[in-house]
């Protein structure tokens, strides 16, 4: 099955520049590490998600590229046809003069609307080039004013358009001191109406990547193509074909499905963190062992406590002992309560892998069996040169704190009224922001009362 | 996406030549191929002149002939007419220029009420045809001073046109304030009078006083005369320069001026205008820093002022540019926004910076400043991969901050001294449509802005203790 990427705005389109190449690269490489005939198939199946054949033989990304000005999509464009190993179509992309002026306003009521035909259009030749349509994948960040404000309309475009089809947002949270001032602003607006439309919001903070880039990555002078390409691994350790719970033979077919079959019960529910490891600076990787147990127990307790990364990580952070029938005030604090994971394991051994701690039901909230509050893939089909990685996508507390700060500010500035003339000249009223800050409030109250 | 820069008076035309000379400048430093490109598009158009100065615009391909987007506009012929004699001569033509004879007396009356009647279906005539040429307008700039008649009034009264006829097209000011000492009398009264319309049209107003220009140019003047042992300055390298552009007649005396704001407008728009991985237009910076619709005014700083000949700038010089950014010496007006209130701060980087200096540095110097209570962490951030001629990067911050109060108060006293007496009022009140309502409620609006700005600075913007947070029943 195929997946149709919508890339949003300048970050939308930045990084999906990077995650293309991050999967091309990976299925050109020959560090695979399993059978020809494993890796063949892997081929084939990373192919027939995401790129298109043509005549040249040069795989072209099954993409959309979409922004209101022409300066990062012409730059992503000549990017991909100068790598020589992949590219977009030249027929895939729309773009304006103007910008959206970091206003979400602006791009959600004027360019939305404005642009819809055109940009429905290239979505739907997208969506027919494929065999099997798999559902969406759209990317943007939710700070600026294209990728957010027009990045919410076109999700609720898809859902109109294609209402049987998955739909996950890669949504980027920015630093949380200024990369625009009105940020807040446009992430709650972002965040309440995505939560109308998305089937589930895979989330990303530039702040926890870019201390991946400075702790893991040793990188000393980081720059945002530096995050994006954190982010595209990442990402890649998500997409890349593998053969999921059910343990037929081939890869999954539906990786979409899967992972909204595994994350999502109920529809209160769409925050996904992802946690990947280990992360270090390719030179490095030669040098390095790794363990499965290791591994597992380290991210483990990422999960639990919430680590950013597998540095840094505060082992004090226990489980609430079991047969203490979890009123969610008796839980131990900073502890993150889980509705459901997914581990996904790429590599050398890793059918041996016992993830039997995963499975305790003291991680999980009463309402799901562990049995299906707990899912693994895998594949010995080794990821980007890592021997062994394991990547954890969780519906989970993970991102409570951060995103109780940003309503809070956004809140903060919203009672001195400040910047609100912006907004309005575009047709949001305070209404408006009323409505989105308590549909948000609503979603804090729920991950709160686990 | 185009900015439509409009020169209007004396000094707005001195400084819009310069701004085309070093736009020229820096694009042909950058263009290498000769190919009109996106980025050459948002300033310039390209025509192609071989049938004469009629001929069609080329959207692509080889440079032909490059015509600015502007329109020059003053009331006297001197500045204008050596300007069509220089060296940007075939960078304008005469559909873009609106002038007269007699000039403004120094009065905002004449400017804005005698010469705007009479000169309104021209101007809107060739507005149209200039927008007509661009395929999507997303601001005008004027560039005038306040102190005199035809850029203050005249200007003025184009901020009114084109707030009319062009609702949706940012406006964007950069106004060049009287100083105490300056030798027009009325130059109070002319910029109060102007004040009123910026509070009321323009979206955003960039305040400069020449006492800051004076004092940066002297300031490199030192620089460069101190000869510190193993240092040369890379001389176009000069915020004050006009080095390797086309007028390389000898320098008039405030060209080194005129060349710091040319460089601040050129700055400005370099994100919109060039690549870089955190893009920022105008209508961003518009968006970001004006949290009221009254309180537009922006205190900029521009750093370096010029670079050293030698190549290898550790980052310890890439963070004393950011601190400069802060200081009183590099901000183009008489103002300490270190000791006053930010309400919002954008900080534009040009050239080799990478994404980490520029957080680094925002963590570093955050401590010291004050921000208002509901955006504590008001920062907006560009970051764009070309450097300015001469360097390998730049820094312009835009500040939103309270200091701009002292610089409106001064202008507001001088203004009281002059009324009080009536001194010189007749020579505005015998101007068809001048009266005296005119004047008071210019200084009312003045001190209707002098007041929001003391709110601010007594209230620190909000409430001590932050406004509880929507309750949802479990």
């Amino acid at each position: 099955m195929s997946i149709v990427t919508v890339q949003l705005g300048q970050c939308g389109n930045q990084i999906g520049h990077e995650v293309f190449s991050a999967l091309c690269s990976d299925i050109r490489g020959t560090h695979g590490l399993c059978s020809k005939k494993e890796d063949d198939s892997y081929h084939d199946s990373c192919q027939e998600r995401f790129f298109c054949e043509e005549e040249s033989g040069v795989p072209v990304a099954r993409a959309v590229l979409v922004d209101m000005e022409p300066k990062v999509i012409s730059q992503t464009l000549s990017l991909a046809a100068r790598s020589g190993h992949w590219k977009y179509s030249s027929h895939s992309h729309f773009c304006q003069k103007q910008g959206s002026g970091n206003n979400w306003a602006n791009g959600y009521s004027v360019h939305g609307p404005r642009h819809k035909e055109a940009i429905m259009n290239l979505v739907q030749k997208e969506a027919e080039k494929c065999d099997r349509l798999g559902g969406f994948f759209t990317i943007m960040s939710m700070a600026g004013g294209t990728g957010s404000g027009l990045g919410a309309f076109v999700s609720q475009c898809l859902r109109d358009a294609f209402p049987n089809s998955f739909i996950l947002n890669h949504v980027i949270w920015p630093y949380g001191t200024g990369e625009v001032i009105v940020q807040n602003y446009n992430s709650v607006l972002t965040l309440s109406h995505l939560y109308q439309s998305s089937d589930a919001l895979l989330v990303h903070e530039n702040d926890v990547i870019h201390k991946i880039c400075a702790q893991l990555m040793k990188i000393k002078q980081i720059s945002f193509r530096d995050v994006n390409q954190v982010i595209a691994h990442q990402l890649g350790s998500v997409f890349q074909p593998t053969h999921s719970a059910g343990g037929g033979s081939g890869y999954s077919r539906n990786p979409l499905g899967d992972l909204m079959e595994a994350l999502v019960p109920h529809p209160e529910f769409k925050v996904l963190g992802l946690r990947n490891i280990p992360q270090m600076p390719e030179s490095c990787l030669p040098y390095s062992t790794f363990s499965w147990p290791g591994l597992i127990k380290h991210l483990r307790q990422m999960l639990i406590a919430t680590a950013q990364m597998e540095e840094g990580i505060d082992w004090q952070v226990r489980p609430p002992p079991p047969g203490s029938s979890s009123p969610s005030t008796n839980k131990p604090l900073h502890f993150n309560t889980s509705i459901a994971n997914l581990v996904i394991l790429r590599g050398k051994d890793v059918h041996s892998v016992d993830l039997g701690t995963f499975q305790d039901p003291s991680l999980y909230t009463s309402w799901l069996n562990p049995q299906d509050a707990f899912n693994a893939w895998r594949t010995p089909r080794a990821f980007n040169k890592y021997e062994k990685s394991a990547c954890l996508v969780s519906s989970s507390q993970f991102l409570l704190k951060p995103l109780d700060s940003i309503v809070g500010k956004a809140w903060n500035m919203f009672a001195s009224k400040a910047y609100l003339h912006q907004y309005s000249k575009f047709g949001i009223q305070e209404e408006d922001f009323l409505d989105c800050f308590t549909t948000l409030e609503q979603v804090i109250s729920s991950y709160t009362n686990l | 996406a185009v900015s439509l820069p409009f020169a209007v008076g004396q000094c707005g035309n001195q400084v819009g030549c310069r701004f085309w000379d070093l736009a020229l400048r820096e694009h042909a430093a950058v263009n290498k191929k000769g190919i009109y490109d996106e980025a050459l598009s948002s300033f310039f158009r390209n025509v192609d002149t071989r049938s004469g100065d009629n001929g069609p615009d080329i959207y692509k391909g080889k440079i032909c002939s490059l015509k600015a987007r502007a329109l020059l506009i003053d009331m006297e012929e001197g500045v204008v007419n050596e300007i069509l004699q220089g060296p940007l001569r075939d960078v304008f033509d005469s559909k873009q220029l609106i002038t007269d004879v007699s000039g403004s007396g120094n009065n905002w009356a004449v400017g804005h009420k005698v010469y705007g009647c009479q000169y309104r279906e021209s101007i809107v005539e060739k507005l149209r045809k200039t927008a007509e040429h661009c395929d999507c307008l997303q601001c005008f700039f004027i560039i005038h001073s306040m102190g005199g008649g035809t850029g203050s009034g005249l200007g003025t009264f184009v901020l009114n046109l084109l707030e009319e006829e062009f609702p949706e097209v940012y406006r964007f000011v950069t106004s060049v304030y009287p100083s105490g000492e300056d030798d027009v009398i009325t130059s109070p009264y002319n910029s109060v009078l102007a004040m009123k319309e910026l509070n009321e049209h323009a979206d955003c107003v960039l305040p400069i006083e020449n006492e800051s220009l004076f004092e940066i140019v002297n300031k490199i003047h030192q620089m460069v005369n101190s000869g510190k042992l193993g240092s040369t300055v890379k001389q176009n390298s000069l915020v004050t320069s006009s080095a390797g552009s086309a007028k390389t007649l000898q320098e008039k005396p405030f060209d080194a001026m005129n060349n710091i704001i040319a460089n601040l407008l050129l700055n400005l728009t370099s994100s919109a205008r060039f690549e870089g991985s955190l893009n920022m237009d105008l209508n961003e910076i518009s968006m970001n820093l004006v949290p009221f619709p009254r309180l537009h005014y922006l205190v900029s700083s521009l750093t370096p002022l010029y670079t050293l000949a030698d190549v290898n700038i550790p980052s310890r010089r890439l963070d004393q540019m950011f601190s400069d950014a802060f200081s009183r010496d590099h901000q183009l007006i008489q103002a300490d926004p270190k000791h006053s209130l930010y309400l919002a701060c954008a900080l534009l980087v040009r050239g080799n910076v990478q994404l980490s200096d520029l957080r680094r540095n925002i963590e570093r110097l955050k401590p010291s400043l004050h921000f208002v209570s509901w955006n504590q962490e008001g920062w907006k951030t560009g970051l764009c991969s070309v450097p300015p001629v001469g360097h390998s990067h730049s820094l312009l911050a835009l500040a939103n901050n309270t200091c701009v109060k002292p610089t409106f108060i001064e202008l507001k006293d001088r203004f009281m001294k002059l009324y009080k007496k009536k001194a010189h009022l007749h020579h505005y009140l015998q101007i068809d449509g001048m009266e005296q309502s005119c004047f008071l409620e210019a200084i009312s609006s003045l001190s209707d802005l002098i007041e929001e700005y003391n709110e601010l600075d007594a209230t620190k913007g909000g409430p001590r203790i932050d406004p509880s947070r929507l309750k949802i029943a479990v």
